[in-house]
């Protein structure tokens, strides 16, 4: 790959639409597109000006109306010499525009590659340039400002400071295993107990925020299961506010899974509506119902709905219980309230299960549902300007690093000598390093001599 | 008057004599240069080998064939294996020497090689011929040829002596400075730079109260260095520890206004590890005493080594701090110390096979590039040696890899990293010390060593196999022989470990905190017979591979993942300039060393993860 190349590519989505951007990069980019353009001197005008003008091909045919915007190196996305030509949104002109200037050698890019130009001119580093990926993918609110805040650099700076207060403890071993002969503190086991107790903390607050991180970009899972004829379909449509899923009376109408997506406040769900579940009848239910099991396998929150006419507190409670995964996030809607108004919720509360009652058909609680919903994956778990992972990368990492500090701890315990603990303690750090940068020995022996007094 | 040698070494401390001995038993003729005869193998500074880290390069030294550990064991008074209280990685053989009987022996061994001559002269050139070392000159005009050279000059390129407001020129206490090298090779293009370090006062032992002192003895059962029969060390002297207090820092204070360190007089960068006691007072003025190791310097004489009060103040103020260390009130000087500056040459300007990058065939070991200790010097001395036999043989040059000895470690540091301050190993320094033990240095490297076709290896070899025989023997026993609860629970109970319901293989006890292999032995009549078959040796380090065989792996899958990336070659045409994402310090340092490797490149200081991904792309992967 050179970097000397210049490259080509349709900015905007493929489809018809009113404008249709092309970019095209690199050291001809001015050049071949002055050559080609009639109305204003390119290669004479300002860097960030926009000119209107005639693109013609070879033979002088016109074959669009168009402006051109003027991006010189370096201030440009990819720090290369850079023209986006905004045209009209037919596919035919796009396409012929483009065949232009691939004739004249220009390449077509390769997915991404104006961003890694722009990573290998130095415009950004590896964590931005993927976050602006993910700020591209990003299709809520939610997903759009996680995306900002890891094009920060959000993720990096707190694991610094811990990282920081590792190696500051890291020395205090290494000092004792390379100075032992001298006159110096030493290492508190206890003291690097309570540190590694700390750090362990924060990465598994940060690798839970990656449940909600991958959530925000992806969508939270949630299914919606119960037993046939409770109103699931019937939910789904009220949340939707649309008739997305067939109802009727016929308990075992929904034959298979059924996916919708919901937007709540910025948050995307995908709503997952499942045949419901029982002994089935025929084969194609059989295949439903194994469905239903395995969607809420995958969930991250099960919304288990019931008819309040049909079912008793103990089958409510059984259900749950069979169906719900380890730490699965659950809420209970108590539905067709309008046929039975009097219904006292509380007998069907099972532990801390928030319910709600709901009557699907006359849209009831509802928006309240909607909220309960919202308030599972935000108010739980996220506070204001913390910090989220959805980089699998550094799931990674933390979980290496959360292994090795493991390991730390169980050598304390077993009082293992301090060079294999140390041995762990690097480890971590090495994974750390994974996210922030490496470590290197030196930053170990400057911590030391910065601190102590050292040398016969 | 000459041969054409294949090998001229220049100079003979620690790095000259095992460079000429490396090169003589690789095949090669070897001319051995000094200014003095009387002065070969001199301990300038500590007459003490070993130490944490230090330790574990000579156990490799003495692997790969050279005789460090050797003359050590021969001539040493007292030995200690530090931080037995630590992991078997930490272990690390120190040993009190005999200045002088040291340096006779290592003299004996030289002359006792035919392929060794000696010249007693200053050289002041190299002559270089199309870019390639062919020989040096001498102070009185002689040329002498060769087809390589390595330059192992310590402490003596322009070497200035500090004392106070004194200084004058000289490499050593009462030994002239060489001049005209380092001249000629900035010339050439290189860079030179200013390094200093220290030694502290001598004293007349007779004139001391040791009964005021803490007595510091050897261990009761002394180890050695080497790997082969050397002799057991008998008769061992103790050392003696005392202590420095508010007066004597404060009669060093009178003298800071006279203090080279302090008004400027001295540029050269000195060690922080290895500070000055006025260094000391000075940073770490909270501090109400210092240590001090009161050392003999030989059987044969009462010259006694202050360790730990290095000095360049004026000789007056040390002799009077001196009488303020309890115990010392009657103290007699033999001589003051003293602070030294010398030239070095940085050595990121050398390829790992320690050759420089701009003079073919012209090698350099010890301090001249920026290390400190005579470890450090003998290994390197010892690799350039090696190398420059391999060198003129056209065959590849031998270099250890960081996963594989300490000594990879320290040149594959000096070579990417370079050094501000003289270089010391630390155990820090290598991410690999679990593998990197004092105790398996022979299996480690003898092989390889052997494989060079060096001389008398093949005794070596043998030792080594026998060893690996026994390891394995050793190993199925403890894995195969079971326990029962009546022959283990009650020491279990003695040990507060939980007791065994069944019976159970050896191994799993042996992996339980606290339970070694001599506990095992004591219990058990059957495991103190069978063991009673071999050497202590291979039962140790069978112990080690048992017990911390989790940790081992570990660390090994970790050699294993980055040597994926030590695999991924960078090829020498790379236009750094051109990938404009490098930061300027990246691109200026992955030009000048030229790494080999990506792994390599990640080690240069300068060159960040980032930088690294940038290549790692630019390279399409």
């Amino acid at each position: 790959m050179l970097l000397s190349d210049t490259i080509i590519a349709i900015a905007t989505p493929p489809g018809v639409g009113a404008l249709g951007i092309i970019r095209i990069a690199g050291p001809k980019a001015f050049e071949l597109v002055d050559h080609f353009f009639i109305g204003a001197d390119l290669l004479k005008a300002d860097s960030h000006t926009i000119h209107f003008g005639v693109i013609q091909n070879e033979d002088e045919d016109p074959i669009d109306e168009c402006l051109t915007f003027l991006f010189r190196a370096p201030n440009s996305y990819t720090g290369d010499d850079i023209i986006e030509i905004s045209c009209h949104g037919s596919s035919y002109v796009l396409q012929a525009v483009i065949e232009i200037f691939l004739r004249q050698g220009v390449r077509l890019a390769k997915p991404g590659e104006f961003t890694m130009r722009a990573f290998l001119n130095g415009k950004m580093d590896l964590s931005q340039a993927e976050a602006v990926a993910d700020l591209i993918a990003s299709d809520s609110k939610s997903a759009h400002d996680l995306a900002i805040r890891q094009m920060r650099g959000g993720i990096s700076e707190e694991i610094s400071k811990l990282r920081q207060e590792l190696i500051d403890f890291a020395a205090l071993i290494e000092l004792e295993l390379d100075f032992g002969e001298e006159d110096v503190e030493f290492a508190d086991r206890k003291k690097l107990q309570e540190l590694i107790y700390k750090i362990r903390k924060y990465i598994q607050q940060l690798l839970q925020s990656f449940q909600l991180g991958n959530a925000i970009k992806q969508g939270v899972s949630t299914v919606i299961a119960g037993r046939p004829n409770a109103g699931k379909s019937t939910l789904l449509n009220a949340l939707l506010n649309e008739e997305r899923a067939i109802v009727t009376e016929i308990p075992g109408t929904t034959r298979d899974t059924v996916e919708e997506i919901l937007n709540i406040k910025g948050v995307s769900f995908r709503l997952i509506d499942t045949a419901g579940i029982r002994e089935a009848r025929d084969q194609v239910e059989a295949i439903g119902v194994e469905r239903t099991i395995a969607s809420i396998a995958t969930s991250q929150i099960l919304v288990y709905v019931f008819d309040v006419t049909q079912i008793t507190p103990q089958d409510v409670h059984i259900d749950i219980r069979s169906l719900r995964r380890e730490n699965q996030a659950v809420l209970v809607v108590a539905n067709k309230m309008d046929l039975n108004p009097y219904t006292k919720p509380e007998k069907f509360q099972l532990e801390q299960i928030p319910i709600i009652t709901t009557s699907a058909k006359n849209r009831m609680n509802i928006e309240y549902l909607k909220e309960s919903l919202y308030k599972l994956v935000i108010e739980e778990e996220v506070q204001e300007d913390s910090t989220i992972v959805s980089n699998l990368r550094h799931v990674g990492a933390l979980q290496n690093a959360d292994a090795s500090l493991d390991a730390v701890l169980s050598g304390i315990d077993k009082y293992v000598t301090h060079d294999f603990i140390a041995m762990d303690i690097r480890q971590a750090l090495h994974h750390l390093g994974e996210i922030t940068g490496e470590i290197h020995t030196d930053d170990l022996l400057d911590s030391i001599f910065s601190r102590f007094c050292i040398g016969k | 008057m000459f041969p054409l040698y294949d090998v001229i070494v220049v100079g003979a401390g620690h790095a000259g004599c095992e460079a000429a001995i490396a090169a003589a038993n690789m095949g090669s003729k070897v001319l051995l240069a000094t200014m003095n005869m009387q002065t070969i193998a001199q301990m300038s500074c500590n007459p003490a080998m070993g130490g944490v880290a230090k330790g574990q390069i000579v156990r490799e030294i003495d692997a790969l064939g050279g005789n460090s550990g050797i003359v050590t064991d021969h001539t040493m008074v007292q030995f200690r294996m530090l931080n037995l209280s630590k992991g078997p990685a930490m272990w690390s053989p120190r040993a009190q020497s005999d200045r002088m009987q040291f340096a006779r022996l290592w003299r004996n061994l030289l002359e006792q090689n035919d392929r060794i001559d000696f010249w007693q002269e200053m050289v002041t050139g190299i002559i270089i011929k199309q870019g390639r070392a062919c020989g040096v000159k001498t102070g009185i005009g002689l040329e002498i040829p060769s087809k390589s050279v390595v330059l192992t000059n310590g402490t003596f390129l322009n070497g200035i002596i500090h004392i106070g407001e004194k200084q004058f020129g000289g490499g050593r206490a009462g030994e002239k400075a060489a001049t005209g090298i380092t001249e000629q090779l900035v010339k050439l293009g290189f860079e030179s730079g200013r390094m200093k370090t220290g030694t502290p006062p001598r004293i007349d032992g007779r004139s001391l109260d040791w009964s005021k002192m803490e007595l510091q003895p050897g261990d009761q059962v002394p180890g050695k260095f080497s790997f082969t029969d050397t002799p057991v060390l008998k008769n061992q002297m103790p050392c003696h520890i005392a202590y420095t207090n508010a007066q004597v820092h404060d009669t060093l204070k009178t003298g800071f206004d006279r203090s080279p360190m302090f008004n400027g007089r001295i540029q050269g960068q000195g060690p922080r590890y290895c500070p000055s006691i006025e260094d000391k007072i000075n940073r770490f003025a909270d501090r109400d005493r210092h240590q001090l190791f009161v050392e003999p310097e030989g059987r044969d004489t009462c010259e006694i080594y202050v360790n730990g009060f290095s000095s360049s103040l004026p000789e007056d103020i040390q002799y009077k701090a001196l009488k303020k260390i309890p115990g010392f009130e009657a103290c007699k000087m033999f001589r003051p110390g003293y602070a030294i500056e010398y030239d070095y040459f940085p050595p990121t300007q050398l390829d790992l096979s320690l050759e420089t990058k701009l003079v073919k065939n012209l090698f350099f070991a010890g301090q001249i590039n920026g290390t400190t200790g005579y470890e450090e010097a003998a290994c390197q001395g010892l690799m350039a040696g090696i190398n420059a036999h391999l060198t003129i043989k056209d065959e590849e040059a031998f270099i250890l890899k960081r996963s594989e000895a300490y000594i990879g470690v320290l040149i594959d540091d000096l070579i990417n990293k370079g050094t501000k301050e003289p270089y010391r190993m630390f155990t820090s320094r290598a991410e690999y010390r679990i593998l990197l033990r004092q105790d398996n240095a022979d299996i480690r490297l003898t092989p390889k060593a052997a494989h060079l076709g060096m001389n008398e290896m093949s005794k070596r070899m043998e030792i080594v196999n026998r060893k690996k025989q026994e390891q394995k023997a050793i190993t199925k026993f403890f894995l195969t022989t079971s326990v029962t609860p009546e022959q283990i629970n009650p020491i279990l109970q003695q040990l507060e470990s939980a007791p065994i319901r069944h019976a159970v293989k050896l191994n799993s006890i042996l992996l339980r905190p606290g339970v070694n292999i001599t506990t095992l032995s004591n219990a058990l009549n059957y495991v103190n017979k069978f063991l009673s078959h071999y050497s202590d040796e291979a039962i140790y380090t069978s112990e080690v591979n048992i017990k911390y065989a989790g940790y081992i792996q570990k660390e090994q899958d970790m050699v294993d993942k980055m040597n994926r990336l030590e695999e991924v070659r960078l090829n020498d045409s790379i236009d750094y300039f051109e990938l404009k994402s490098l930061s300027n310090e990246a691109r200026e340092k992955l030009d000048q060393i030229k790494p080999r490797t990506i792994g390599q490149a990640s080690r240069i200081s300068g060159v960040s993860p980032s930088d690294i991904s940038v290549l790692l792309v630019h390279m399409g992967r």
